[in-house]
């Protein structure tokens, strides 16, 4: 037993090691730069750059309208699917996971082909257009974690009868969805859109093929052209993600409790 | 005679080749509170389902104060419903759930406050308003979904099992209050159970249900007195099935195990050699002779089970057994298994089966 027990901690240890070391090794290298002592300098330098005010900010507002779009499609749909459709549940399902599968670089250029200047829909013709058509690739890649999200809150809750319920005393579906579904499933959005926050904030390729100012492309033309800026700007990204999960930890203590036994 | 409150006519339902409710009719007059009675999969539910909108009958209409609703969606109909499950909303509280049907309809927060407090007095429950359904037991939940249904003065109340979640103490204080509201709202109430006692102490009428089709409709007294069919009988009460014989068709006599008994009548039509299901209620029938029966059969005594203040004694009478029970008298020892006995009753109490 106190075998066990020492062996599980050497494990947890090793994973510990494994996870902590790069992130400890990446810090202290963030805080050379000044020469002979630590120094928060390139922190101060990322943080004064207008291109990383610029960049993040439009990654944030990009963020920000993916969730909504996401929101938009992904509640209304799995709530539909659970209510009305189980039987189209495992071919829902397949659809998410495939931006798992096709590699966004394919997506892009599939993108590029259909909404090019010259076709019927030119999204890339004008800055909003390809703005917009960004914010649906974002929301087709957190497709898998925005769907998967809301279904679990969903499977907490007696969806058929809290509908019902809601039908009998009068309420339409825009009420229903409203007042009784979503705020009985907010702690699964709001988890849903953190994880799409944390996918925008650090997205590469479509951003860079697409040729937009975001945050992505800002990191790796630091990376290429600089030496402890990376560094600081790979700690601030991984704290800005970090504090997203947090988040949803602190928000989940705050999720209604069910009092509807399950079906 | 006037107009039913609510008619449900020829209704019938189908999903996909199994039909679950066949030709179903029912008259409910205004203020009335009607059962439906029957075991799991009978169709009572479904029933209920199409009277709330949540199912479209496949055949028939239901009507509702002269009005043919069967196509309307559940929230044009002004139907109030409880369901087994509660179903209040987690994330509203007390108050906010039992106002929730009249914020729908536009009602001005001072009258929906006045509404919601007048129906957390009427369901003893004044000073729950600001909880969350999490916080309340069982019984108060479902009281509280109670008081959300008639909140906004629904025309018919629907009572989907609401009783069947909660345990056997609060089932019965609970299933009084739900008669006591709703004789004094005078609401038409629509109660689905599979508990027979339920339905016998609370009803005005009680729908025995099976397979898809009503059995019988009558008052307690009826259902329980006079089960029209075999099914009504069984499931309705405890009851004492004997196979007998037609001897005499005129004089309606029946002989049980080479025993006869003077029916008086009741044959409803069998011929001389015809064989029927009679059945006696466990209180029609006394252990000896005693006066006021006018009849009897002779048995052996087969089970004696002391259960305090009464004891079952179970008599067979050839391949019949006949169950009853006598209240224990401390100067009395109880039967002994093995004993010869004779069981009498009144020939007005014994019923044929259809």
């Amino acid at each position: 037993m106190k075998s066990g027990k020492f062996w599980a901690w050497v494990v947890f240890a090793l994973g510990a090691a494994y996870f902590f070391i790069p992130l400890i090794a990446t810090v202290e290298f963030s805080m050379r730069m000044r020469r002979g002592a630590y120094s928060f300098d390139a922190y101060q330098i990322v943080l004064g750059d207008p291109r990383f005010q610029a960049t993040f900010g439009y990654s944030v507002l990009a963020a920000f309208f993916t969730i909504i779009l996401g929101v938009l499609i992904v509640v209304p749909a799995a709530y539909w699917i659970r209510l009305r459709l189980p039987q189209l549940r495992p071919i829902v399902e397949f659809i998410t996971l495939l931006p798992l599968v096709i590699p966004a670089i394919v997506i892009v250029f599939g993108y590029i082909r259909m909404y090019g200047s010259n076709s019927p829909l030119p999204f890339l013709a004008t800055d909003m257009g390809t703005n917009a058509l960004l914010v649906i690739g974002y929301a087709m890649l957190a497709l898998p974690y925005m769907y998967r999200a809301v279904d679990t809150g969903l499977r907490t809750i007696d969806v058929r009868t809290l509908t019902e319920a809601a039908q009998i005393l009068g309420a339409g579906w825009g009420t229903i969805i409203g007042r009784v579904i979503l705020p009985n499933v907010l702690i699964a959005v709001l988890s849903g859109a953190f994880l799409t926050f944390a996918i925008v904030i650090g997205e590469f390729t479509m951003a860079s093929l697409l040729n937009r100012p975001a945050f992505g492309p800002y990191l790796q033309n630091v990376g290429a052209n600089r030496a402890y800026e990376p560094a600081a700007l790979a700690i601030i990204a991984f704290a800005i993600t970090w504090g997203c999960m947090s988040l949803i930890q602190i928000l989940s203590r705050f999720a209604p409790k069910s009092a509807n036994r399950p079906n | 005679m006037a107009d039913p409150f609510l008619s449900i006519q020829h209704v019938r339902k189908s999903f996909g080749a199994t039909t679950v409710v066949e030709d179903f009719n029912l008259d409910v007059e205004p203020g009335e509170f009607v059962s439906f009675l029957g075991p799991s999969g009978c169709g009572k539910t479904t029933v209920l389902r199409m009277v709330a909108g949540f199912e479209e009958p496949s055949a028939g209409k239901i009507v509702v104060a002269g009005k043919d609703i069967t196509r309307l969606k559940p929230n044009q109909r002004n139907v109030g419903m409880v369901f087994q499950a509660y179903a209040l909303f987690p994330n509203l509280t007390v108050a906010q759930n039992i106002g929730f049907g009249l914020k729908v309809a536009g009602m001005p927060r001072a009258d929906i406050d006045a509404r919601v407090a007048e129906m957390l007095g009427i369901i003893k429950l004044p000073q729950m308003a600001d909880r969350y359904p999490y916080q309340l037991s069982g019984g108060q939940q479902q009281r509280i979904a109670l008081a959300r249904a008639i909140a906004p003065k629904p025309k018919l109340l629907l009572l989907d099992e609401p009783l069947s979640a909660l345990d056997a103490k609060v089932r019965v204080s609970l299933r009084e209050e739900i008669r006591s509201i709703q004789k004094k709202l005078g609401i038409t109430t629509i109660f689905v159970t599979h508990d027979q006692e339920e339905a016998l102490s609370i009803s005005d009428r009680i729908a025995v249900m099976y397979g898809g089709k009503a059995e019988q409709v009558g008052t307690p007294f009826e259902i329980y007195n006079r089960p029209a069919t075999k099914f009504v009988a069984n499931f309705v009460g405890t009851l004492n099935v004997l196979e007998g014989t037609v001897t005499d068709a005129a004089s309606g006599t029946v002989r049980v195990n080479s025993q006869e008994v003077a029916l008086k009548g009741k044959l409803n039509g069998s011929k001389s050699g015809d064989t029927l299901s009679l059945a006696l209620r466990p209180e029609a029938i006394s252990l000896g002779r005693q006066p006021g029966r006018d009849s009897s059969l002779s048995g052996e005594i087969s089970e004696v089970h002391f259960l305090g203040s009464v004891i079952r004694v179970r008599v067979g009478i050839g391949g019949n057994t006949v169950s009853l029970d006598t209240f224990n008298n401390s100067a009395t020892p109880p039967p002994a298994v093995g004993e010869k006995a004779e069981i009498s009753f009144s020939s007005g109490d014994m019923l044929v089966l259809h």
